[in-house]
């Protein structure tokens, strides 16, 4: 599903330029649920950023669902955010102003799908995150947890290729986060690639594959037995 | 711009959006509000203006005389001067060029009657010239004419408002009126734009009044007007002239300042054209300020507005919103904005206007009034302005990559 060859990715910090991804190579299956580690700094959010396209690589191939993304303008960058990808936030990044239903359709607009259809299948979306009931609230109405269910509904609603997931469980408390992970393993039993980027280890152990990253380079990259999250729910 | 879920869309961000709707809105509808009204005023300004100042002929001289402060060809100084019916052929004779009418004015105010009405009003003695100095117009009847004069008949021409006050509903015409114990009939009603004190006049053949003063011929003011063709230049020449004639006739010296007086009403006519120039200015300026403060208003509020939304933006474009899907969300919004409460500031102000109309008369702000060409274009500037404001804060927001703009703060 998706294919990194020696990936580079250096900022610009006044004079000197701080090198942050040093020639990452790495493969992700379809199905797969791969958990990004590392400490802060160790290049992981900028790793995801690139995979999210809301950055550019400055050197090497990137392959998604066997389109190679490269020579990327904003708005081809946007088209194929709305196709390929759906994102989950640390902050959820909800629009406050509108509804949880008007959250989850917003990308269905960007998708051109007609109003009737985007609200009955965004409604669909909230239904499976078991938030059928507060279609009609605003953000500021629903709890930390609500909300990411919220974000995770509207992440699913475009039919992505692959989920993102930077620090999902970042703002939340462990049963609210454990039950967000519980939703995120459903959504991969399904089928879905999803990419989580966390530094919990707890958070990590969910997921299929762990890998690490240290200083720009992957040190450990292996495959772990998942720890159900509905075995810390009641 | 025809597609009806954007429109959805941006009907949606601006109800939920009260405040920042109502601010945008309200800087622009009172934008507008205020140039009209301070444009209308102006206008008004002006309209009393050129009432006050250029509603008699520019074209005409009047000649006053005095007493002379100087002694001369053996008279001695505070000698009166007096016109009398001979000077007024005299300039026609001597000026034919340049005269168009020549006419005498004498003034005297009687107590005037009609049955039990009765009032105090000014009578001018005047020649059918007169008419054209003055720009009486008529409503009724006719004026003073040559027969007259020749005749010396007891006819007289009243002011529109002579009439209402001594006739009330009744037709003045043909009746008979009581001017200081003489009984003169009612030839004409005039109107005058120069205002009410201009419509309380009554005019009769300057012979009669001499008649009724024992017979005499002075004449106490003299009017010439000239062909308009002459200028300003030409009007100054025959006025010197005009002087130097009479000077000699009435052998006052030359140097002598007093004597005969001569009012030209060119230059009051200049005076004034340039004063309404100046005025003119003040206006513009006062409603391109008002323009300009309009814009930059206008501008600050789509600045705010795109720094307030820079993390929604970002979440748009993480979803899948291209660069110019976003600027055209903003620019729809804020045209759509920008007009509809320009409209609403555009139709306020001249219905203020339309009510204010002539409130404001006895201070000096006639009728005043914008035409619908300049405030629709006023309008337009700002709307115009409102969207380059908006386009260029929406441009950068739209460059600006989503990780930028969702970064927790």
């Amino acid at each position: 599903m998706i294919q990194i060859k020696n990936l580079h990715k250096s900022y610009k910090m006044g004079a000197s330029s701080l090198h942050v991804l040093k020639g990452i190579n790495f493969e992700v299956e379809e199905g797969e649920l791969v958990a990004i580690m590392g400490s802060s700094g160790s290049g992981k959010s900028t790793l995801l950023n690139i995979l999210g396209m809301l950055d550019v690589a400055d050197e090497g191939e990137y392959i998604l669902d066997q389109v190679p993304i490269k020579d990327l303008n904003e708005t081809k960058a946007a088209k194929y955010r709305n196709k390929f990808l759906g994102f989950v936030f640390q902050s959820f990044n909800l629009i406050n102003y509108k509804s949880a239903l008007e959250n989850v359709a917003l990308p269905l607009y960007y998708q051109g799908i007609p109003r009737k259809e985007r609200q009955l299948l965004a409604m669909d979306y909230l239904d499976r995150v078991g938030l059928k009931d507060w279609a009609t609230h605003l953000p500021s109405e629903l709890s930390g947890g609500q909300k990411q269910r919220v974000a995770i509904a509207r992440a699913m609603a475009s039919r992505p290729k692959v989920l993102l997931a930077d620090e999902p469980t970042g703002a939340l408390d462990t049963k609210t986060s454990y039950e967000v992970m519980d939703l995120i393993q459903k959504i991969n039993q399904e089928g879905k690639t999803i990419l989580v980027v966390t530094h919990e280890q707890d958070i990590a152990k969910m997921c299929k594959r762990i890998v690490l990253l240290k200083d720009g380079v992957i040190i450990e990259d292996k495959k772990v037995k998942q720890v159900l999250a509905s075995s810390h729910v009641e | 711009m025809l597609n009806r879920d954007r429109w959805r869309e941006i009907f949606e961000t601006i109800s939920k959006n009260k405040l920042r709707t109502f601010l945008s809105g309200f800087t622009v509808a009172l934008g507008i509000f205020i140039f009209i009204i301070l444009f209308g005023l102006g206008n008004g300004l002006k309209n009393t203006f050129q009432e006050f100042f250029l509603d008699d002929a520019s074209n005409a001289i009047f000649l006053y005389p005095g007493k002379t402060s100087m002694p001369y060809k053996g008279f001695k100084a505070n000698r009166r001067i007096e016109f009398d019916n001979e000077d007024l052929q005299d300039v026609k004779e001597n000026f034919p060029m340049f005269t168009e009418y020549v006419t005498p004015r004498i003034s005297r105010s009687a107590l005037t009657r009609y049955k039990n009405e009765s009032n105090s009003y000014t009578t001018r003695a005047v020649a059918p010239g007169h008419q054209f100095v003055e720009k009486t117009i008529l409503m009724k009847g006719r004026y003073i004419n040559e027969k007259d004069i020749e005749k010396k008949t007891k006819s007289a021409v009243i002011g529109r408002l002579v009439a209402k006050d001594l006739f009330k509903s009744e037709d003045p015409l043909g009746k008979y009126i009581d001017i200081g114990s003489t009984v003169f009939k009612v030839i004409g009603v005039f109107q005058d734009d120069g205002g009410d004190n201009e419509e309380r006049f009554i005019y009769i053949p300057y012979t009669t009044r001499q008649l009724l003063e024992k017979s005499n011929d002075k004449i106490q003011q003299l009017i010439v007007t000239f062909p308009k063709e002459m200028g300003h230049a030409g009007a100054v020449a025959f006025e010197n002239s005009l002087k130097k004639y009479f000077k000699e006739k009435k052998s006052i010296d030359p140097k002598d300042p007093n004597g005969i007086y001569i009012q030209n009403l060119t230059d009051d006519l200049k005076q004034s054209q340039q004063f309404a120039v100046v005025l003119q200015l003040i206006v513009s300026f006062v409603g391109l300020g008002t323009l300009i403060a309009g814009i930059i208003g206008i501008s600050n509020i789509m600045v705010f507005v795109v720094k307030e939304r820079t993390k929604e933006l970002g979440i748009r474009k993480a979803l899948g919103a291209t660069p110019r899907s976003v600027i055209q969300m903003i620019l729809q919004e804020s045209v759509f904005i920008t007009a509809i409460s320009g409209y609403v500031g555009l139709f306020l102000g001249i219905l203020l206007l339309k009510n204010i109309g002539l409130s404001l008369e006895d201070y000096f702000i006639k009728n005043p009034f914008i035409d619908f060409g300049t405030a629709l274009a006023a309008t337009v500037v700002l709307i115009l302005f409102g969207a380059i404001a908006g386009y260029i804060p929406a441009k950068r927001a739209s460059r600006i990559k989503p990780i930028v703009a969702l970064r927790d703060e």
